[in-house]
């Protein structure tokens, strides 16, 4: 019947998250574990630095001025019909700081970093290279996770500030092309009354960003099988949860940000 | 209580005696889901001897040498190391151990980010991280050039050919003087003329090294040329172990089909 066919299903979907889900905490164990015993792997955390920061630059500035502009455009065509065009530069400057740059930066870098780390394990995997490293007495959790993660976590508010800072700079250059201003003054008229308290915790937000980027992207390179499907599926895989998650943290950290830092 | 490196020593000083097998496997028994692999094998292998073991697809062969390196756990059974049981040791336990073993994959699985000599320099890079960079430099020159690969060392794994890249499997396999040396179907996909270049090389390194040996294959020249003792696998177990005489006058009919087809 029906029903049972589709009950069946939904039981099967449910097991499969848990299922998920339990490795994935189990994989984290390991990779901590790892992580925190010595050798340490430097020289492949500062490989990791590189293509995780220095090689997502381009990409986040772009995406943190393109959010900017619209904004700046969005925003100025709403306040107008309520008489509150002064409070341009301020909406901006919140809008991008608090949460726009924070959120666009995560999603650009699980789309860019998480596909990247994704393939490249799952390409690692199916070719035995993990195994590999881990028949020379190297252990793959500290040496291929463990700095990627990590990378991830540190780069994460480094690309924020970035993507806050071109976005700021878009909005205040679609503004006076309209309006001219001067961009000290919408600098001092948007950040009048902030403290750093207003910004450090959404630009730190982004740690726990690259946390489940890094995580999720690795967890699924290094657990893949099934030749050059696999490395797609694992790929799109990363891409798409850990967007996904991503969206959902930010949920959850914005309700304690304003909680606990009013 | 003994650490692992405690262990490693004595096994040193025991494998000088002569005492026992550098490696043992005992009734190993390993199943994937419903289907048994391994039904109580057991075989071992001495210093400066090369076992070739041979049987159809899908009897355990690759399985054993996962097994012994432990990339594979067994459902029960010893894996001994001079005496010295790590079947059911951890990644870091089995650190000590794996050092004195060298591994070649079927592919090679060269990390393909690296070029050749960088592959063969990896494991003195995570391990010998007091060696001078002249001296690394030397030792991965001279295993280049054990293995004829001498001018190919800036080269990527993707530029060279399939028998090169074992080549270079092989000298990775041998960076930290192993004592045992396990090969995956070392001439599995190559032509006639390299697969005779493959033997030659690896008859000459058993020379050289004087290492106790495990080559898992399916040509049987190849094992003829190659190895001391045989082992031919049915159904999980060791059929018969021997000379390639002992074999040919064996009357286990099995063995006799198989010489056949060989």
């Amino acid at each position: 019947m029906p029903v049972f066919v589709i009950a069946d299903s939904a039981i099967g979907l449910v097991s499969d998250f848990f299922e998920w889900f339990g490795s994935l905490g189990l994989f984290f164990w390991q990779v901590l574990r790892a992580g925190l015993t010595p050798p340490y792997e430097w020289r492949e955390l500062i490989r990791q630095l590189d293509e995780v920061g220095s090689k997502s630059l381009p990409l986040v500035a772009m995406a943190g001025a393109s959010i900017g502009a619209v904004l700046s455009m969005e925003a100025r065509s709403s306040l107008s019909r309520f008489g509150a065009k002064a409070m341009l530069p301020s909406a901006i400057v919140y809008s991008v700081v608090l949460e726009m740059g924070p959120i666009i930066t995560g999603l650009v870098v699980s789309g860019r970093v998480g596909a990247g780390i994704g393939a490249e394990l799952a390409s690692m995997k199916v070719t035995e290279q993990i195994d590999a490293i881990e028949a020379s007495a190297i252990n793959p959790y500290r040496l291929l996770a463990a700095t990627r993660i990590l990378a991830c976590i540190l780069m994460l508010p480094l690309l924020t500030l970035v993507a806050d800072a071109t976005g700021l700079f878009a909005g205040w250059l679609t503004q006076t092309i309209v309006e001219p201003i001067s961009l000290r003054q919408f600098i001092n008229s948007g950040f009048a009354g902030a403290t750093f308290n207003s910004f450090l915790p959404p630009t730190f937000k982004t740690a726990v960003f690259g946390l489940i980027v890094g995580l999720i992207a690795c967890f699924q390179g290094m657990r893949t099988r099934g030749g050059a499907e696999g490395v797609g599926r694992a790929a799109t895989n990363s891409v798409v949860l850990s967007s996904l998650f991503v969206i959902l943290a930010d949920v959850v950290l914005v309700k304690f940000i304003l909680v606990f830092f009013p | 209580m003994a650490t692992a490196a405690d262990i490693a020593a004595k096994q040193d000083r025991l494998e000088s005696d002569g005492s026992v097998p550098v490696l043992s496997v005992t009734n190993l028994m390993k199943s994937f889901g419903n289907r048994k692999v391994l039904n109580g094998l057991s075989l071992s292998v001495n210093r400066g001897e090369t076992l070739a073991v041979l049987g159809r697809s899908g009897t355990g062969k690759s399985v054993l040498l996962r097994i012994v390196i432990g990339l594979e756990k067994p459902d029960s059974g010893a894996v001994c190391i001079h005496g010295h049981d790590i079947a059911g040791l951890s990644m870091d336990e089995l650190g000590e151990f794996r050092k004195k073993m060298g591994f070649l994959f079927q592919h090679a699985a060269l990390y393909d980010s690296l070029t050749v000599g960088e592959n063969v320099a990896f494991p003195l890079d995570h391990h010998r991280r007091g060696m001078a960079q002249s001296e690394k430099a030397e030792r991965v020159r001279q295993l280049l050039a054990e293995v004829g690969l001498e001018r190919d060392a800036d080269k990527m794994p993707s530029d060279i050919s399939g028998g090169m890249q074992k080549r270079a499997g092989l000298a990775r396999a041998l960076a930290l003087e192993p004592v045992i040396l396990l090969l995956d179907e070392p001439t599995a996909g190559l032509d006639p003329i390299s697969s005779g270049e493959i033997d030659d090389l690896v008859l000459k390194l058993q020379r050289e090294h004087n290492m106790a040996s495990i080559v898992v294959t399916h040509d049987m020249y190849s094992a003829k040329t190659i190895a001391n003792r045989l082992a031919i696998l049915d159904k999980g177990e060791v059929v018969i172990e021997g000379t390639f005489k002992d074999l040919q006058e064996s009357n286990i009919e099995f063995v006799q089909e198989f010489l056949s087809h060989a």
